[in-house]
């Protein structure tokens, strides 16, 4: 290995000479920061100043860099150097534009920078090229588990990309729920009737594609590996078994239809002629184009039908589905036209309380309106079957009163339950066991369960907004009904989005890159198996479940299934995890450089931990708009909070930081941690962390933890403020100097 | 007091409840009435109403009542009677209906099927309005200010006159009101002509009107 020789390079544009004494800092870093070469530059993401650094490089040996000039969110690719390590002082976003410009703020100012130039050059010196993972598995097929809409769309998505499709079917046909519906909602202009679904052509298309590969009556018995590398066992209704490899998986495992004969009140099981939505697909299908649909009781004509809207859905009884499942509603209307549209005579009454079109939907209720579907906001209490049809009693929200109509047939709007699996993170109790009905769709060999984490209400977790389709198990993308409720439409947009995902998953993985969020990232997480106590944090705390466990019980780390957070980095005892670019010392040695001044000189120090996804951003955005906060502060960019080791808090205590913040995202079920559980096993650490304040008799404010979000612009530069009142007020850390 | 007034309308059966027939009725025979189904319960109307707490069935009411087959509450309640045409709804409603039209619309069904409400102040004045400006072709200030004065009453006339002279005064010092309109009243030039158009408009209309679902329509 060559000699490791650091360059240290500080801008003087964007107004950093005028406020800070330049000449100082380059003082800093050549003395304190061990820099054989300094130099600084009037503009130095220009050409020229990048020039200047290359030639350094290139003429100097210099393979240890630090920018001293603007945020490391500012000017990346100006600062994009691949063959040496890079660290940035962040004297713009980080110093002059959060401080007041006034002679009195001067010395702290100046200090603050002397701070940021000292940390880059402690933090370069630890840092090392990654070089990417090399377990790497270099199989790009796609496997598709489902074959309804959503596994459809994925297989023939993935195969015009030009990638091979392995599409496995539990059921002996294609086409899932869509090829039992008579007709669809619209997808076109003007949206105003039902419309062929479409799916006979999808079929066609996926078993004539010589790309894809249809499994039918198939399921996985077993599925191993990583991205790039899977190994599914697929085992078909004969017995036989074929063992095929995937580089990423598609879960299109669809929905289940709620079991409405869990309403009785609304008379389901008690006459054939209260059905579901799935049932009238099935009579409108009977029917056809010619007959017109006839009730199941006595096969006379329906002359008046009634739709019981969010049947069993968003209520909070038990055994109630608490969510709406998002298609129903559209699904009604659809289905009144059914009637309307063979014989306008018939009444149809739709019974909502309210009403909700997503997509292009409001134009179909329009349609829907003019056509004479009677829409009735009302509650219903219950359906009484009689002889033939049912009486379904109901309160008239808007005309306020308890009343009834007479229906030759009732159509309760039930939702979807998706078919994630195995909940594998239900822990059971007395009053909540385990869902014995629950089958695994994977059937993952990982030590984490057989499938895939679920979020609310049993869907597979991925993150509803900022990424949709990321399960936490790295590789395999949930699309469809089994992620959240969703009609056909969504559906195909949703199979789509994964399928991109799953062709980003193989190509990253094939490099030896990791995939969303630090997607192209070269950095792996390595082990030094000599110290460690096989304590299990780390494999325990993953939240992509990419460690397993070896023969000897040693944590197994798969490369490929990481995400990089450093979850099980900030989980380690002993410290024997590490990145090559970002570790204990990384972070660490930044800590320990700061200059901690003396008790008598009042100039505490507060040290931010900030996640670089959100937190950061934020603090940078707080720069962008002139706000200020305390000089008392240095903050350092984690990946995640979940990395946050508590040895950081403990030696930043003991040499003397006067407070420590953490700022990272939302968690919870409604989470905005890019690594889901990061933010959560965080605050978890620090809850704990108590007692250690208590052994070394520090207050308890000494250490804060925040949850923000990436708009909290206003907010950050107060919380930062607020509390350091608290530290001045509670005093200074007595272990200084120490 | 007047008999149909205190006559409680007859209970909807549920046999016509929410069904089609009542709604088809409106939208046969009510000036934009096909518009009443397409009406989203958002209650905008009602709201805007600078009357609308007055009513006793506001607007968004009056539309789900024709659609649960409420016929005879509908057509016998004197709530359209209310609107004062400020068209406050029409700018607002979301789905574009034609509300203040409607209003008149059904208040002008219920008045020609004979089952408005007969002591409706609005209903009167606008018949006493439409006789006095059909008869000359122009409106006799006067006399359309006593007989609305003594439409309720000898007693309750003099009172009204009284508390309304000072305006009367001012009209006619404007040249607004003839006061010798009780005995002559200068109409248009060729008033017979305006009865010949306005009997020929009204045949059409009925027979438009003839078209519905066959409800007798008396004439008033
Ligand atoms: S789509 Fe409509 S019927 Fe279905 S749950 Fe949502 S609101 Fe209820
Ligand atoms: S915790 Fe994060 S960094 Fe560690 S193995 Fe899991 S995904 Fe990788
Ligand atoms: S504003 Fe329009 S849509 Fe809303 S309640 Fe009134 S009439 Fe109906």
């Amino acid at each position: 290995m060559t000699e490791p020789k650091l360059g240290a390079y500080i801008c003087k544009g964007c107004g950093i000479s005028e406020r800070l004494n330049c000449d100082q800092l380059a003082q800093v870093a050549s003395s304190e920061g061990k820099a054989a070469v300094v130099r600084q530059h009037p503009f130095l993401c220009s050409a020229a100043g990048v020039e200047m650094i290359r030639s350094d490089m290139a003429g100097q040996g210099i393979n240890q860099v630090v920018i001293a000039a603007c945020s490391r969110r500012a000017k990346t690719e100006a600062f994009a150097f691949d063959t040496v390590t890079t660290s940035r002082a962040n004297l713009r976003e980080g110093v002059i534009w959060i401080r007041p410009d006034h002679e009195d703020n001067q010395e702290t100012t100046q200090e603050m920078a002397a701070d940021y130039v000292r940390m880059a050059c402690a933090e370069v010196q630890q840092m090392r090229q990654p070089g990417g993972n090399t377990e790497t598995g270099v199989n790009k097929q796609i496997l598709v588990v489902g074959g309804g809409i959503s596994g459809l769309t994925a297989a023939l998505e993935s195969a015009a990309a030009g990638y091979h499709v392995l599409l496995v079917e539990k059921s002996a046909a294609l086409g899932g729920w869509a090829s039992k519906l008579y007709r669809s909602i619209p997808t076109r202009e003007p949206y105003a009737d039902p419309q062929d679904t479409g799916v006979e052509l999808l079929i066609h298309r996926v078993q004539t594609d010589p790309q894809i590969t249809v499994y039918l009556n198939s399921y996985c018995n077993r599925t191993s590996g990583a991205p790039g590398q899977f190994s599914i066992d697929i085992s078909t209704e004969s017995g036989a078994t074929h063992t095929v490899n995937a580089g990423a998986i598609i879960q299109a495992s669809g929905f289940t239809r709620y079991d409405a004969s869990q309403l009785p009140e609304l008379g389901y099981g008690q006459s054939p002629d209260i059905i579901d939505q799935a049932e009238l697909e099935r009579l409108a299908s009977a029917a056809g184009t010619e007959g017109s649909i006839v009730r199941p009781s006595d096969q006379a004509e329906v002359k008046a039908v009634v739709f019981v809207q969010c049947a069993g859905q968003r209520s909070n009884q038990p055994g109630h589905l608490p969510y709406c499942s998002g298609f129903c509603c559209n699904a009604a209307i659809k289905q009144a036209m059914y009637f309307k549209d063979n014989n306008p005579s018939v009444d149809t009454v739709i019974l909502y309380t309210d009403l909700r079109t997503p997509g292009n939907g409001e134009d179909f209720y329009r349609s829907a309106q003019r056509k004479g579907i009677t829409f009735s906001k009302g509650k219903v209490t219950s359906v009484v079957p009689g002889k033939q049809g049912a009486e379904v009693f109901f309160d008239d929200l808007i005309l306020d009163t308890q009343t009834s109509i007479q229906a030759d047939l009732v159509v309760l709007a039930t939702g979807q339950i998706a078919n994630a699996g195995i909940d594998v993170e239900h822990v059971t109790s007395a009053e909540e066991p385990t869902d014995k009905t629950a089958i695994s769709v994977l059937n993952l060999s990982y030590r984490q369960g057989p499938d895939v984490p679920q979020l609310k209400h049993g869907f597979a977790d991925s993150h509803f907004i900022c990424f949709p389709y990321e399960t936490r198990r790295t590789g395999i993308y949930a699309c469809g009904p089994v992620r959240r409720p969703m009609d056909m439409a969504q559906a195909r947009i949703d199979a789509t989005g994964a399928a991109l995902k799953a062709i980003q998953a193989v190509e990253n993985a094939v490099l030896g890159r990791a995939a969303h969020p630090r997607s192209g990232d070269l950095s792996f997480p390595s082990f030094r198996k000599e110290g460690c106590t096989q304590c299990k944090r780390c494999t325990v705390e993953c939240p992509f479940g990419a460690i397993d466990e070896d023969e000897n019980r040693y944590p197994l780390f798969n490369e490929s299934r990481c995400r990089r957070c450093g979850t099980c980095m900030g989980a380690c005892p002993v410290r024997v995890i590490s990145f090559q670019n970002y570790s204990v010392d990384t972070v660490g040695q930044q800590i320990k450089h700061v200059e901690i001044p003396d008790e008598m000189d009042e100039k505490p120090r507060i040290l931010i931990l900030a996640c670089e996804n959100d937190a950061y951003p934020a603090l940078d955005m707080a720069a962008h708009n002139r706000l200020s906060y305390s000089a008392w502060v240095r903050v350092i960019p984690v990946r995640c909070l979940g990395s946050v080791n508590t040895i950081w808090i403990t030696d930043a205590l003991n040499s003397g930081y006067d407070g420590i913040m953490l700022l990272g995202c939302k968690k919870g079920d409604n989470y905005q941690c890019h690594f889901v559980k990061g933010s959560e096993v965080a605050h978890d650490r620090m809850s704990k962390i108590s007692d250690t304040l208590e052994q070394l008799q520090l207050e308890k404010e000494r250490v804060a933890i925040h949850e923000v979000e990436i708009t909290d612009i206003q907010r950050l530069p107060a919380l930062i403020n607020d509390y350091a009142d608290v530290i001045e007020k509670i005093g200074m850390n007595p272990f200084k100097g120490f | 007091m007047e008999k149909s007034a205190s006559k409680q309308p007859p209970p909807t059966t549920t046999a016509e409840k929410y069904r089609n027939n009542f709604l088809r009725e409106v939208e046969d025979n009510v000036e934009e009435g096909e518009w009443v189904k397409m009406c989203i319960q958002c209650g905008v109307c009602s709201g805007s109403c600078p009357l609308g707490s007055a009513w006793e069935h506001p607007p968004q009411e009056l539309f789900m009542m024709i659609r649960a087959g409420q016929r005879e509450q509908v057509l016998r309640s004197d709530s359209m009677w209310m609107c004062t045409s400020c068209y406050n709804c029409i700018v607002r409603c979301p789905r574009q209906l034609p509300i203040t039209h409607i209003m008149h619309g059904l208040a002008n069904y219920a008045h020609r099927l004979g089952i408005a409400p007969a002591q409706n102040p609005t209903r009167r004045f606008a018949k006493i309005f439409w006789d006095n400006i059909a008869h000359s072709g122009r409106v006799n200030e006067l006399l359309l200010s006593i007989k609305l004065y003594f439409m309720n009453g000898f007693g309750e006339g003099i009172r009204m006159a009284y508390h309304m002279a000072g305006m009367g005064f001012a009209m006619f010092k404007t040249g607004r009101l003839d006061p010798f309109g009780l005995f002559m009243h200068k109409g248009i030039d060729n008033a017979k002509e305006l009865q010949t158009m306005l009997t020929k408009a009204r045949e059409i209309e009925d027979r438009r009107r003839g078209l519905g679902l066959g409800v007798a329509v008396k004439a008033d």
